[in-house]
């Protein structure tokens, strides 16, 4: 075990900071959450200044037009753009940790030369169209239909909660083309463009007031077959590729802001007084300790994803660890602003947001089953054991 | 010794359920959400004819001569229903402002009785028992709820004035603000505050305005009065959030026993069955610890009020904050949309959280009395 950066990784640490101290500076303001047409461009413009200065893909490998670092080297660019508060993926990121390392791992070589590289150059935005009104934690009963017809399938259904669905470009789509209760071994994965005659994007309003997901009707959207990525009725085995890789190192930049907020915290608990309550002091060192845990436990398991190219059970440990932390956080934030919490601003828009976390892409309890049953191998409950087979 | 609701009480909160439901339904309140104005005059005349402003005032001063129990059954379902407005100081203003007796209750009880008050000053009774006054509140630096208790070193954050100064709620519908601190009770007219509305607040149901300055009201009455406000505001705070708590509970089993998933309700998995039942013991808990503090308040020798009030406070918030995060978290990604109204009750939590004294204040008074 050793915790020291090598020479190589600290170089890489010194270019960056020196990379990012220029480029910052000319940033445009932040855009307003609300305006989505100024957070696609301001997503975007950030990308493309970082494909431009060679940072596009870091972790993706040199042949689908990344860096081909490693996993610790990838660590280190997260560390260092968080530490300069670079912007962060945005509305980048389903291309950029979900379809585009998919794509890499499962595209065919048309694919990777069509869609990889407009991702990394920041010129294309992708969503998820996973989960459906009656498919969210039970992901293998989604029913939105393909159908074959000459060299298009014919989709309809309707996907929900696909975040970002208003500034996309394209989908990354799973289907149904097995027969009705064929579960995992009749889903199929495609590339849907956004704008597909018979797609239709409804958004949702979240409980922070902001429409961060949509609803997707489609009807009889026509999809050529070469969109298809991987064989037919594979599309589970598929998407599971893109699961482990949401599960690698994808919330770094959130564990590192993380650590910035409770150093914030404290800081302004000294300056206001607060830091005379030991009830609010104590709790700030409680979720202090719990973080640098899971900044222990990154490292960990970014080492083990150097080692083995795969990234191990850490990462299902970590999202549900962390997903609790940032609620916990943003308690303590309400608690230490008070009244003053009741003014929407930052700690009420973190607090209500924070409640997602525990949701999004597998619930809480879901994990818990995960952890226990996938990894400490414990009895599957009877009733998912039956309908997964 | 019988524990359980008097026949009496059962019926107040029966009555008040339905009013609630006449009166407050979700969809006509969800029609009021970032409204400047959340609650109407008719509406709140007729909290008033239910009794809801005239629970605790004495037979003599037109009132129902009802002690802590009963305004304690009664918010609790004000808080299930989320009514919205300013509930908490509209009952105090006529209960320790505006009566023209003592509290019949409270006498010989070891919480600050304050005394009988004049006749005549700028709150009138008659107008607060029958709800055509609507009375806020501002509380202004801290007010300890013990009155032995020493604060075991270091300050604890005042509950009144934030970062933006002081946050008034409702302002718009007031019509008159009471101003709390720790020297005396003032009431003072809105319409002369200079303040400022915010331009969202956390919970879309409760409007807040930021005031700077207060101006300087009519004194109508000294810090044992401000003490006995406080004390009962905290009480009244407590039901609320009992009510949340169990509305919350009951949206949360109403979609788990609905929602499928796995061929299956959802409510099959243990997993939502123990976020249930944890939610169930939270209710539970609070709700005894409430009544078990009113009656502290109403028949001398059954308990220390104070100490009561503080812990039934510490649970009923923590309560209400935990099982409205839970009843999101059983809606699944529900539970994030603004259509279902799951995040008005977290937000409502918020508010009435804030007008309590922290957790650790709490903890504090409840281990002074030890
Ligand atoms: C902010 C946000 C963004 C999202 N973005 C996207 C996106 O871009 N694309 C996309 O496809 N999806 C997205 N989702 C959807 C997300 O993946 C689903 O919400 C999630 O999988 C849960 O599904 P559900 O909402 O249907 O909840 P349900 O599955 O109905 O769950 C309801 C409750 O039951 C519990 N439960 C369900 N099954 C079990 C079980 N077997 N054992 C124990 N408990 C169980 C859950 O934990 C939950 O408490 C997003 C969700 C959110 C909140």
């Amino acid at each position: 075990m050793d915790l020291r950066y090598s020479a190589e990784e600290e170089e890489l640490r010194r270019s960056l900071r020196a990379w990012l101290a220029g480029v910052l500076r000319g940033l445009p303001q932040k855009p307003r959450p609300d305006d989505w047409d100024a957070r696609r461009r301001y997503d975007m413009g950030w990308q493309r200044l970082l494909y431009e200065a060679g940072y596009g893909g870091v972790d993706w490998p040199k042949d689908a037009g990344g860096r081909g670092s490693s996993p610790v080297e990838q660590l280190v660019f997260l560390e260092e753009l968080q530490r300069a508060r670079a912007p962060g993926v945005g509305v980048g990121f389903v291309g950029l940790l979900h379809a585009g390392p998919t794509i890499i791992a499962e595209g065919s070589a048309a694919q990777r030369a069509r869609y990889l590289q407009p991702i990394l150059a920041g010129e294309e935005v992708w969503c998820q169209g996973f989960s459906e009104p009656d498919a969210g934690s039970d992901l293998a009963a989604l029913k939105t239909r393909a159908v074959r017809d000459g060299d298009d399938y014919v989709v309809s259904g309707q996907k929900i909660w696909t975040s970002h669905a208003q500034v996309a470009d394209l989908c990354e789509l799973l289907v149904r083309t097995g027969t009705e209760g064929s579960r995992h071994r009749g889903i199929t994965w495609l590339v849907m463009p956004m704008d597909a005659p018979g797609v239709e994007v409804r958004p949702l309003r979240t409980i922070a007031g902001s429409s961060e997901f949509s609803e997707l009707f489609l009807d009889e959207v026509r999809i050529p077959v070469a969109n298809r990525v991987g064989a037919e009725n594979d599309g589970w085995r598929v998407a599971m590729v893109t699961f482990a890789f949401e599960r690698g190192t994808a919330f770094v930049a959130e564990l590192l802001e993380s650590m910035e907020l409770m150093r914030l915290l404290a800081a302004s608990a000294k300056e206001s007084g607060i830091w005379d309550d030991p009830c609010l002091r104590q709790r700030l060192g409680s979720l202090a300790a719990e973080l640098d845990a899971l900044w222990a436990l990154t490292r960990r398991n970014v080492s083990e994803a150097s080692r083995s190219g795969v990234p191990g059970i850490g990462g299902s440990v970590f999202k549900l660890a962390f997903s609790e932390l940032r609620q916990s956080m943003a308690d303590l934030w309400m608690d230490i602003e008070g009244r003053s919490a009741l003014v929407w601003g930052e700690p009420a828009d973190m607090w209500v947001n924070s409640l997602s976390r525990t949701i999004a892409a597998g619930t809480s309890q879901v994990q818990r089953n995960i952890l226990a049953e996938r990894v400490l191998g414990l009895p599957k409950e009877p009733s998912t054991r039956t309908l997964e087979g | 010794m019988d524990f359980e609701l008097s026949e009496d009480e059962g019926a107040l909160a029966r009555a008040l359920r339905s009013i609630c439901a006449n009166r407050f339904p979700l969809e006509s309140l969800r029609s009021r959400e970032l409204q400047p104005d959340t609650v109407d005059r008719e509406s709140w005349r007729e909290l008033a004819e239910a009794g809801v402003f005239s629970l605790r005032t004495s037979e003599d001063g037109g009132g129902l001569g009802l002690g802590a129990a009963a305004v304690s059954v009664v918010f609790e379902e004000l808080g299930r229903a989320l009514v919205p407005g300013p509930l908490v100081a509209s009952e105090l203003a006529a209960s320790i402002i505006g009566m023209t007796g003592g509290t019949e209750g409270n006498a010989g009880s070891p919480l600050p009785a304050g005394g009988p008050l004049p006749a005549g000053g700028p709150l009138p009774a008659g107008g607060l028992l029958a709800g055509q006054v609507r009375a806020g509140v501002a509380l202004v630096g801290q007010i300890h709820l013990g009155d032995s208790w020493e604060r075991a070193g270091g300050s604890f954050p005042g509950s009144g004035r934030g970062r933006d100064g002081i946050l008034v709620e409702h302002l718009a519908s007031l019509d008159a603000l009471v101003v709390v601190s720790e020297r005396c009770l003032q009431v003072v007219d809105p319409r002369v505050v200079d303040a400022e509305p915010v331009d969202r607040s956390l919970d879309p149901l409760t409007p807040l305005w930021r005031v700077a300055r207060l101006p300087e009201g009519e004194e109508v009455g000294g810090p044992e009065h401000s003490r006995r406000w406080r004390s009962e505001e905290v009480l009244l705070g407590a039901a609320l959030c009992v009510g949340v708590a169990a509305a919350t509970l009951d949206m949360a089993v109403a979609y788990a026993m609905q929602r499928r998933q796995f061929g299956r309700p959802v409510g099959s998995f243990q997993a939502v069955k123990h976020i249930c039942a944890d939610m169930l013991v939270r209710v539970e808990e609070s709700r005894c610890a409430l009544h078990a503090a009113a009656l502290a308040i109403d028949q001398p020798g059954v308990g220390d009020p104070v100490r009561s009030v503080a812990g039934a406070a510490l649970l009923a918030t923590r309560a209400a904050l935990a099982c409205s995060k839970a009843c999101i978290q059983v809606h699944g990604g529900m539970g994030f949309t603004w259509e279902i109204p799951a995040h008005l009750y977290l937000a409502r939590s918020r508010v009435l959280a804030s007008a309590m004294p922290g957790a650790g204040e709490l903890e504090e008074v409840v281990a002074s009395r030890l």
